[in-house]
C-alpha cells in the first residue's frame, strides 16, 4: 500500500477492483464504510456482486479476466474527456504520448463488448475516478492472479499516473496483502532474486555486501519461484525441499501436479503447527510454535512493522521456527551468530536502510511504517511524497489478452476462486476452530440460479465441477452474486479443493498462477 | 296556507349518526300527510364535513317561520308529529324540546378563524376554496412581499405553535431563515396522537388548502423549496383529501416550479406515520421521514439548525399553518386583537368527557375555563358536580373545579401545572378517580415510549407500577414520595417531550388531589368508586326483596339466596364488576 | 478553538467538540453508559447530563457541542440525584448475577453502580424476561442484561455496515433485535460484543474461561490477513481464553470474525507436539480430509536431536550428490520477519542456494 489504512477515511473516491474487501480484509472495509458515511464515492469492479457493492456508487460487474480492457477503457475516457492531471503527467511521468495511442482503441463500446459492463457505467466510473484528486485504488488477487497479472497492475499504474492520484495523503494505490506477514516475508527476502530489503542479487556490490555481513560465500544465480520449484521437482531437478508453514497442496494451482512434484522428492521436511496435507508427504515433520507462542515482528500490508509477543508456551515439545533453523544451520557448519529475535532484527536493520530506524524498543510504542531510516524518523505513512525513487515513472502500453484458458463447448463455465469471510487460506488454522467450522465448515460452489435451473440443480445439491486437470464434487449454492456462466469456489476446503481444478498457467514476469480464471464443466450428481 | 316555513334537519355526520335521516323522513311524511306546504331541507350535509356546530345535541332541527328561527334538540322521529302539530300548524313551539340558553352562547363565545371555512368550502374542490379568497394570500406574498415581511407579520401576530409547546412561530421561522444552508425544509406535523384529540384531522378534512397555503408561505419565508406533510395513516379521509388538494394545487401551479410566475418553487410530499405516538415529536418525526426508526434525537441541535437530513427545518403543526393564510389575509393586528398579552389568537379544543356539548370548539386565548365549561360546554352531564378539567392529554394535567376563573392561555395553564397542549380538554366529574386518571395516561405514555432513554422507558414503567398498586390496594407508605421523586426525575432527565411531560398528569393530580392518593394508600378506598379492586359489594339485608335480579346479572356466580329472602354476595367470587349494583331496583346493593 | 468553563476551569477546546469530549480531554469525569468515542452520540442513558448556564434544563454532554463562553457544571446535587435515579432505574431491570457474569470487573454499569453506591431496590418492579434462542456459535446474547444503550446497533451500522440489528418494540418491551425477529444475518465480527458496556453481549467461547482481571493480557498482532490488526490475548493457565482489541489501537478496536473468535486453533488437540520421522513408504496421495488414517503407522515420534541430525545429514548428502540448487525452501507468510530472515539466510548461507520463496502469490 502506498497509503496507510487510516488514510482511507479521508479519500473522496475509492476504487476497488479485484478485491472482496469485506470478506478478505474486513477491517479495511470498515474504514471504507466510514469514508462512505462521510461522503466518499465507492466504485467496485468485480465479476461477483461482492458485499462492498452495497456501498458503491457504481458497480462494474465484469467478466473474469477482462481487467485490462476495463482499466484501459476508463483511461480512454479520462484522456478523451480531458480529466487527466496534465501537470502530474508532464512533471512526474514519461511515455505519455505513445501510451495514449495504445488506449485509443478501447472505446466504451468495445470495452462493453469485452467486459460485459454497460458503457454508461464505465463512463461514470471513469469520471468519478478521473475527476477526483483524492482517490485510492484497492486491489488484491483478483488483479494479480492472472497470466496477465503484471499487465493488470501496469494498467492500474497507468490510471494512477494519468490522474496523479498518488503520493499524497489519502491518495494512492493499495494492494491489500492477504496474509499476516506476506509483506514481511517479501521484505525479508524469502524470494529467489533478492536479499532482504529488495536488494537484487545480481546488482553489483550487493552480494558482496551480504557475503561480508554473513561471513560466507553466497550463490550468485537467482533461484526458482515456488511454482517453478514444483515443476523442477516433478522433473527431478529439485531433490529435496524444506517447507516451513506452507501448505502448497491446497494453495497451489493444479493440485495433482503439486502432489506429483512433492511425491517425487528424495527428501521433504515440513515444519508446521498441524499435520497439514503437505506434511503427509514429508519424510520428517517438525512441530512448530504458532505466532501466539513466540516473539518477533510482522509487517502488515501498509508496511507497518509491529511487535508479535509470546502469550502462551508452545504445546508439547514444539519449538519456534527460528530456533529450529539455527540448530540445523549449526549442524550444517554455519553458525548464524544471533540467538534471539531481537538480535536477528538488529542485523536485518543493519543490512536494509529502510528498516534501520526501527527497534523493538520503539515498537513498544506502536507499529512503525518503513521506510524508517533513522532512530528519530517517524516512519512513512504514504509513499512517493517526494516523487518516484527512479525519477519519472513510465507509462507502459498494455494490450488486452484473454485468459490462458477460455470457455469452449466442452468447458462452458468460467471458474473463479477466492476466500470467504470465515475461513482462511488452506484452512489449517480456521478449520480447527469449532465455531467457524460449525458456521462455515462446508465447501460450496456459487452458481447463478439461471445456470442451476438449466442444469436442474437446486441449492444444497451436489454437483461435479471438472476442468482439464481434475474434478471435485461439491454442494451448489444458488446465488445471484455470480453472473450467468461464472462459478465461484472458495479455496479453503481440502475435501473439495478448488485447486484440483485450477489452471497452473503462470504470469510470465512474476510467475503468479491464474487462479482467477479457468474453464470448467458442471453436471449434477445423481 | 302558504307561508315560508323551512324545516332544516341536521344531516352532518353527527346528525346522521344520531338518526337524522329518520327524523328527516318523519318530517317529510308528516307534512305531506297533513298537506302542509313546508320545505324540508338537509342541513350541514354539503361536503361530508363536520359542521362543528352543536353536534352533541343532534338531531338538531331548525324551524324557520316568517323570518324567525327556532331550534329543537335531541329530536327523535316520534317527536315530529307533536312539533308539526303544535309548532308548524299551531304556531306554538314545543317548549320543553327547544334548545336551552347555552345553544346561543355555544356559538357566541367561540371565534372561528382556523375552522371558519370548515364546512363552508368544499375540501375536494379547489375552486370553492379560491372563491372564498383562498391562495390570494400566497399570491400577494409571493409577488409583493419579501421573506422578512412575512416573518415580521407572523411575529407581530403573536401566533405560537399550536402543537403543544407554544413556541413563537415567527421566531421559529426567523431562526430557520437565518440558519445557514442552501437546502431547507418545511414539515407539517399532522401526526396527531393525543387520545381524544382531532383538531388537525378536522382542519385537513375540512380545509386542506389552508394547510398547503400555510406551508407555501412558510417555505417562502424561510427559503425552503421542499415540504413534507407527516400524517398518520389512521386518518384515511384526511390523507385522501390532502392528496387531492395537493394534486389540485399542482394543477393550478400553486405548487411546483415558478409559482405565480415568480422565482419561487415549492414541492410537497406526503409521508404516512405508522402509528407511533412518539413520531409526533419533531426529531422522531424527522428520523421517521429519513427512513429510520422513529426515535427522538437530542436537542440541541434544534431542527431549525440541523433538522431533516441535517438541513435547517421548520416543523409546524397543522393548526398553526392553517392560521397563516388568514393572518396574511386580515393582517397581524386583527389576529393579535384576540387573546391575551402573550397568547394571541384562537385555539381549537376537543371538548370531551362529562360535558353536555362535546366536540371541537375554537375559542380566543384567555377565555376562562368556566366560560368554556358552562357557556360553551353547556355544563356537566347529569346532575353531577364538576371535579376537574384535564387539558393537554397525556402531557398535561388537571385543573380543579375551584379554578374555573383560570384563563385558558399558555402561561396561566402552565402556572396551574397543566398545558394548553394540542388542545385536548376532558371534563371530569365526581365519578372520576384521579389516581386512575393518572394511571391511564402513564399507561399510554409507557406503551408509546420509544425505549431510547432510560428515564422514559423504565421510569414511566415504574410510575405505572406504583400507580397500579395504589389503585389495587397495594399502595405502600412512601409511594407518594416515590412517585414525586420519580416524576421529577423523568421530567428533567428524559430525552424528548414525551418523557419530559409524561409525569405531568401524576404531578398535577398529586398537587390538587393528594388526599385522594392518600385515601387509596392508607384506607384502601377509592372515593370515586372507580378502582375495582378497592370496591366491596354487599347486599343490605333490610332492603333486599330477594327478587333475584342481582343473581341473574352476576357473571361470576358470586350471589346466592333463596327467593324472597335476602341474598348474599360471596366476596371471594365477586369480580367487582358492578352488575348487581346496576341490576338492583331497590338500591339494596351497597358499594364502598 | 473556543473558550469554555467547566466546573470553574477555564479551558480552550476545539470548536466542534462536544462537552463530553472537552471534559474527557481535560480529565474531567462525566459518567456515561451509552456513549462510545468511535460511534455517533446517542444521548439515551442520560447519565452525562450537565448544567449549562442559559439552558433551562440539564443537557447531555455527549450530544451538546461547545460554544464560545459556555459555562458548564458537571456535578451538582440536582445532577447527581438524576444520575442516581437513572442508575436505580437501570438496575431495577437488571439481573443481579454479577457473581457469574462474564463482564464482572469490566462492566461499565457495575462500575457506576459501585461509584454511586446504588444497592437498594427503591423502584423494584417487573423485569424483562427473555428466552435465549440464538443458535449462532460466536455471540452469546443475554438481553436481560441489555440496557438499550444502542452501541451495538451503531457499531453494526456505522462501522460494519451490516445493519443486522436495531431497536424493536416500544416502551418497557423495547429491545434490540433483528427486523421482524427473523434469523440473524450477521458477519459475526463481534464489534457489538466489543462495544457492549454490560454482559448482554459476550463471546460464546469465553464462557466461564476467565474474566478480565483474572487473566494475563498480552498485546500482539492478529495471525490472519495482512491488515495486522492489533489484538490483546487474554491468557489463563497457558490457554488463550479471549481475544480483544483496544479502542486506542490503529484499528480502533475493530476486528473480524477470524481475529476475534478464531483463536481456538492455538489450543487444538491436533497440534503437532513432537518431531515425526516417516516409517512407511510414501503412498503419493494425501488424505484430503479422509478420516481413519493412523499416523502412528506412517510416522514415528523422534527426539529433536535425532530429527535435526537426520535433516542435516540428508541436506548435506543431497547437496553433495546433486549440488545446492537441487534443494529448495518455502518459507511462510505466517512466520515472523525474523524467522523469514533466518530462513532465507539459512537457505543462502547454510544450504547455498537462492531457491527460496513463499506464498506471496497464492
Amino acid at each position: 500500500m502506498t497509503n496507510s489504512i487510516p488514510e482511507i477515511e479521508g479519500m473522496e473516491v475509492i476504487f476497488i477492483i479485484g478485491s472482496n474487501t469485506k470478506e478478505s480484509h474486513p477491517v479495511v472495509a470498515n474504514r471504507m464504510i466510514k469514508a462512505h458515511r462521510r461522503g466518499a464515492k465507492i466504485i467496485v469492479a468485480d465479476p461477483r456482486r461482492v458485499p462492498m457493492v452495497k456501498f458503491s456508487e457504481v458497480f462494474l460487474k465484469m467478466r473474469p479476466g477482462t481487467d485490462i480492457a476495463l482499466l484501459n477503457g476508463m483511461a480512454h475516457i479520462i484522456v478523451k474527456e480531458g480529466l487527466l492531471n496534465g501537470e502530474f503527467v508532464r512533471e512526474k511521468t514519461e511515455g505519455f504520448d505513445q501510451w495514449k495511442k495504445s488506449v485509443e482503441e478501447f472505446t466504451p463500446e468495445r470495452v462493453e463488448g469485452i467486459t460485459g459492463v454497460p458503457k454508461e457505467d464505465i463512463v461514470r466510473a471513469a469520471r468519478l475516478y478521473g475527476l477526483s484528486r483524492k482517490a485510492g485504488i484497492f486491489y488484491t488477487m483478483g488483479i494479480t492472479q492472472h497470466t496477465c497479472g503484471t499487465d493488470n497492475v501496469r494498467a492500474i499504474a497507468n490510471l494512477v499516473m494519468l490522474t496523479g492520484n498518488i503520493g499524497r495523503e489519502s491518495t494512492g494505490v493499495n494492494p491489500l496483502r492477504g496474509q499476516n506477514n506476506v509483506q514481511g516475508s517479501s521484505d525479508a527476502a524469502c524470494m529467489p532474486n533478492v536479499y532482504p530489503g529488495y536488494q537484487k542479487i545480481d546488482m553489483p556490490g550487493i552480494r558482496e555486501k551480504f557475503e561480508e555481513a554473513w561471513g560466507t560465500a553466497l550463490p550468485p544465480k537467482p533461484g526458482l519461484t515456488a511454482t517453478e520449484m514444483m515443476d523442477a521437482a516433478a522433473e527431478g531437478r529439485i531433490r529435496a525441499m524444506y517447507i516451513m508453514g506452507e501448505n502448497p497442496i491446497i494453495t497451489d494451482p493444479n493440485m495433482h501436479h503439486t502432489i506429483k512434484a512433492l511425491g517425487s522428492l528424495d527428501f521433504l521436511v515440513v515444519q508446521d503447527i498441524f499435520m497439514i496435507d503437505t506434511a503427509e508427504l514429508a519424510d520428517v515433520v517438525l512441530p512448530a510454535a504458532c505466532s501466539f507462542e513466540k516473539d518477533g515482528t510482522f509487517a502488515n500490508t501498509e508496511r507497518k512493522v509491529q511487535r508479535v509477543r509470546k502469550a502462551v508456551e508452545p504445546p508439547g515439545e514444539a519449538r519456534d521456527d527460528m530456533s529450529i533453523l539455527l540448530e540445523i544451520s549449526k549442524r550444517l557448519g554455519y553458525d548464524m551468530g544471533h540467538d534471539t529475535p531481537e538480535k536477528v532484527f538488529q542485523e536485518y536493520g543493519r543490512l536494509w536502510p529502510a528498516m534501520a530506524g526501527i527497534t523493538y524498543r520503539r515498537l513498544d510504542g506502536g507499529g512503525i511504517q518503513w521506510p524508517c531510516p533513522s532512530g528519530t524518523h517517524p516512519g512513512t505513512r504514504f509513499l512517493y511524497k517526494e516523487g518516484f525513487p527512479k525519477g519519472k515513472a513510465p507509462f507502459s502500453s498494455v494490450a488486452y489478452c484473454p485468459p490462458a484458458e477460455v470457455t469452449d463447448e466442452e468447458y462452458p463455465f468460467v471458474l473463479t476462486t477466492g476466500r470467504n469471510l470465515f475461513q482462511y487460506h488452506s484452512g489449517s488454522m480456521t478449520r480447527t476452530v469449532k465455531s467457524i467450522e460449525k458456521h462455515a465448515g462446508e465447501p460450496y460452489v456459487e452458481i447463478n440460479p439461471l445456470d442451476a435451473g438449466r442444469l436442474g440443480v437446486r441449492t444444497g445439491e451436489m454437483i461435479k465441477v471438472a476442468s482439464r486437470r481434475g474434478e471435485i464434487e461439491i454442494r451448489a449454492r444458488l446465488t445471484k452474486r455470480v453472473s450467468e456462466g461464472t462459478v465461484f469456489i472458495p479455496m479453503h476446503y481440502r475435501e473439495a479443493a478448488a485447486n484440483v481444478i485450477t489452471n497452473d498457467a503462470l504470469d510470465p514476469v512474476v510467475k503468479i498462477p491464474e487462479f482467477k480464471v479457468c474453464a470448467v464443466k458442471i453436471e449434477a450428481v445423481r | 296556507m302558504k307561508d315560508n316555513t323551512v324545516v332544516r334537519v341536521c344531516m352532518g355526520p353527527a346528525g346522521i349518526a344520531a338518526g337524522g335521516k329518520a327524523v328527516l323522513e318523519a318530517f317529510r311524511e308528516t307534512l305531506a300527510d297533513r298537506n302542509i306546504d313546508a320545505e324540508v331541507k338537509e342541513h350541514c350535509s354539503s361536503h361530508q364535513v363536520g359542521c362543528l356546530g352543536l353536534c352533541a345535541r343532534d338531531v338538531l332541527v331548525e324551524i324557520g317561520r316568517n323570518g324567525s328561527k327556532t331550534s329543537y334538540q335531541y329530536v327523535k322521529p316520534d317527536m315530529v308529529g307533536r312539533i308539526v302539530a303544535e309548532h308548524i300548524v299551531g304556531g306554538t313551539p314545543v317548549k320543553e324540546w327547544l334548545v336551552d340558553e347555552t345553544f346561543d352562547t355555544f356559538y357566541r363565545k367561540q371565534v372561528k378563524i382556523v375552522l371558519a371555512d370548515c364546512g363552508r368550502v368544499d375540501p375536494e374542490d379547489i375552486d370553492s376554496y379560491i372563491a372564498a379568497g383562498g391562495y390570494e394570500p400566497t399570491r400577494e406574498v409571493l409577488m409583493t412581499w419579501i421573506p422578512d415581511d412575512v416573518i415580521e407579520e407572523i411575529r407581530m401576530s403573536g401566533i405560537r405553535g399550536r402543537g403543544g409547546a407554544g413556541f413563537p412561530t415567527g421566531l421559529k421561522w426567523e431562526l430557520a431563515r437565518r440558519s445557514k444552508g442552501d437546502v431547507k425544509y418545511v414539515i407539517c406535523n399532522a401526526d396527531e396522537g393525543d387520545p381524544g384529540a382531532f383538531m388537525d384531522r378536522a382542519v385537513i378534512e375540512g380545509n386542506p388548502h389552508s394547510v398547503i397555503e400555510g406551508m407555501l408561505i412558510g417555505a417562502f419565508a424561510i427559503g425552503a423549496n421542499k415540504g413534507y406533510v407527516y400524517i398518520r395513516a389512521e386518518y384515511p379521509l384526511a390523507v385522501e383529501r390532502l392528496k387531492l388538494a395537493i394534486k389540485q394545487a399542482y394543477e393550478r401551479r400553486f405548487l411546483g416550479r415558478a409559482i405565480f410566475n415568480t422565482q419561487f418553487s415549492f414541492d410537497i410530499e406526503i409521508r404516512l406515520g405508522a402509528g407511533a405516538f412518539v413520531c409526533g415529536e419533531e426529531t422522531a418525526l424527522i428520523a421517521s421521514i429519513e427512513g429510520e426508526r422513529g426515535m427522538p434525537r437530542s436537542k440541541p441541535p434544534f431542527p431549525v439548525n440541523r433538522g431533516l437530513w441535517q438541513r435547517p427545518t421548520v416543523i409546524n403543526n397543522v393548526e398553526t399553518l392553517a392560521n397563516v393564510p388568514y393572518i396574511i389575509r386580515k393582517g397581524w393586528a386583527w389576529y393579535a386583537s384576540y387573546g391575551t398579552e402573550k397568547s394571541k389568537g384562537t385555539k381549537v379544543f376537543a371538548l370531551t368527557g362529562k360535558i353536555r356539548n362535546q366536540g371541537l370548539i375554537e375559542v380566543p386565548m384567555g377565555i376562562t375555563l368556566g366560560e368554556i365549561i358552562h357557556e360553551i360546554g353547556g355544563g356537566i352531564e347529569g346532575n353531577r358536580a364538576l371535579k376537574a378539567v384535564q387539558t393537554g392529554g397525556p402531557s398535561g394535567g388537571c385543573i380543579p373545579a375551584g379554578m374555573l376563573d383560570l384563563n385558558v392561555d399558555y402561561e396561566s395553564l402552565a402556572k396551574a401545572g397543566s398545558i394548553v397542549g394540542s388542545g385536548g380538554m376532558i371534563v371530569l366529574d365526581e365519578d372520576n378517580c384521579m389516581v386512575n386518571m393518572a394511571k391511564y395516561f402513564i399507561q399510554f405514555t409507557q406503551a408509546e415510549s420509544c425505549g431510547k432513554c432510560v428515564p422514559c422507558r423504565v421510569g414511566t414503567k415504574r410510575l405505572l407500577e406504583i400507580l397500579t398498586r395504589i389503585t389495587e390496594g397495594q399502595g405502600k407508605e412512601g409511594d407518594i414520595e416515590r412517585l414525586e421523586r420519580l416524576s421529577r426525575g423523568v421530567k428533567t432527565a428524559s430525552l424528548c417531550g414525551l418523557g419530559q411531560t409524561a409525569p405531568n398528569p401524576v404531578l398535577s393530580n398529586l398537587r390538587y388531589f393528594r388526599e385522594e392518593f392518600e385515601t387509596h394508600i392508607r384506607d384502601k378506598k377509592c372515593p370515586a368508586k372507580v378502582c375495582k379492586k378497592l370496591l366491596r359489594y354487599s347486599i343490605l339485608e333490610e332492603y333486599c326483596k330477594g327478587c333475584g335480579a342481582c343473581m341473574k346479572a352476576c357473571p361470576a356466580d358470586a350471589i346466592s339466596g333463596d327467593k324472597k329472602k335476602p341474598h348474599r354476595i360471596n366476596p371471594d367470587r365477586c369480580i367487582r364488576c358492578g352488575a348487581c349494583f346496576e341490576a338492583c331496583k331497590f338500591k339494596s346493593v351497597a358499594r364502598d | 478553538m473556543v473558550r469554555i468553563n467547566i466546573d470553574g476551569k477555564e479551558l480552550q477546546v476545539p470548536a466542534q467538540s462536544t462537552i463530553l469530549e472537552a471534559a474527557k480531554n481535560n480529565d474531567i469525569f462525566i459518567p456515561t453508559l451509552c456513549h462510545h468515542p468511535k460511534l455517533t452520540p446517542f444521548g439515551g442513558c442520560r447519565l452525562c447530563l450537565v448544567e449549562v448556564k442559559g439552558f433551562l434544563k440539564p443537557v447531555t454532554a455527549c450530544t451538546t457541542t461547545v460554544g464560545e463562553g459556555m459555562e458548564v457544571v458537571t456535578s451538582s446535587p440536582e445532577i447527581e440525584e438524576l444520575r442516581r435515579l437513572v442508575l436505580e432505574l437501570i438496575l431495577s431491570d437488571h439481573p443481579n448475577d454479577c457473581m457469574v457474569c462474564e463482564k464482572t470487573g469490566s462492566c461499565a454499569l457495575q462500575e457506576l453502580a459501585y461509584m454511586y453506591g446504588v444497592r437498594e431496590a427503591e423502584y423494584a418492579g417487573e423485569r424483562r424476561n427473555y428466552e435465549t434462542r440464538d443458535g449462532n456459535p460466536f455471540i452469546e446474547r443475554d438481553l436481560e442484561k441489555c440496557i438499550l444503550c444502542g452501541r451495538c446497533v451503531k457499531a453494526c451500522d456505522e462501522i460494519q455496515g451490516v445493519e443486522a440489528i436495531d431497536f424493536g418494540y416500544r416502551g418497557f418491551r423495547a429491545k434490540i433485535c433483528t427486523s421482524y425477529e427473523e434469523d440473524l444475518d450477521c458477519e459475526f465480527c463481534g464489534q457489538c460484543v466489543a462495544v457492549c458496556p454490560t454482559g448482554a453481549l459476550t463471546g460464546k467461547l469465553w464462557k466461564l474461561k476467565g474474566r478480565p482481571g483474572t487473566t494475563k493480557e498480552i498485546d500482539t498482532v492478529c495471525p490472519y490477513c495482512g491488515i495486522g490488526c492489533n489484538i490483546t490475548a487474554h491468557v489463563k493457565k497457558n490457554e488463550i481464553v479471549r481475544i480483544t482489541s483496544a479502542e486506542d489501537t490503529w484499528n480502533e478496536g475493530w476486528l473480524c470474525v477470524k481475529g476475534r473468535f478464531g483463536y481456538q486453533f492455538v489450543s487444538s488437540p491436533d497440534r503437532l507436539v513432537r518431531p515425526l520421522i516417516r516409517t512407511a513408504p510414501k503412498s503419493g496421495m494425501p488424505s484430503l480430509g479422509r478420516k481413519g488414517i493412523k499416523w502412528g503407522e506412517v510416522f514415528r515420534e523422534a527426539s529433536w536431536e535425532e530429527a535435526l541430525d537426520l535433516i542435516a545429514s540428508r541436506i548435506r548428502e543431497i547437496k553433495e550428490t546433486h549440488g545446492a540448487d537441487a534443494l529448495a525452501g518455502l518459507s511462510s507468510a505466517r512466520c515472523t520477519n525474523e524467522e523469514n530472515y533466518v530462513f532465507q539466510k539459512f537457505m543462502r548461507a547454510a544450504v547455498g542456494t537462492n531457491n527460496v520463496d513463499h506464498c506471496a502469490r497464492l
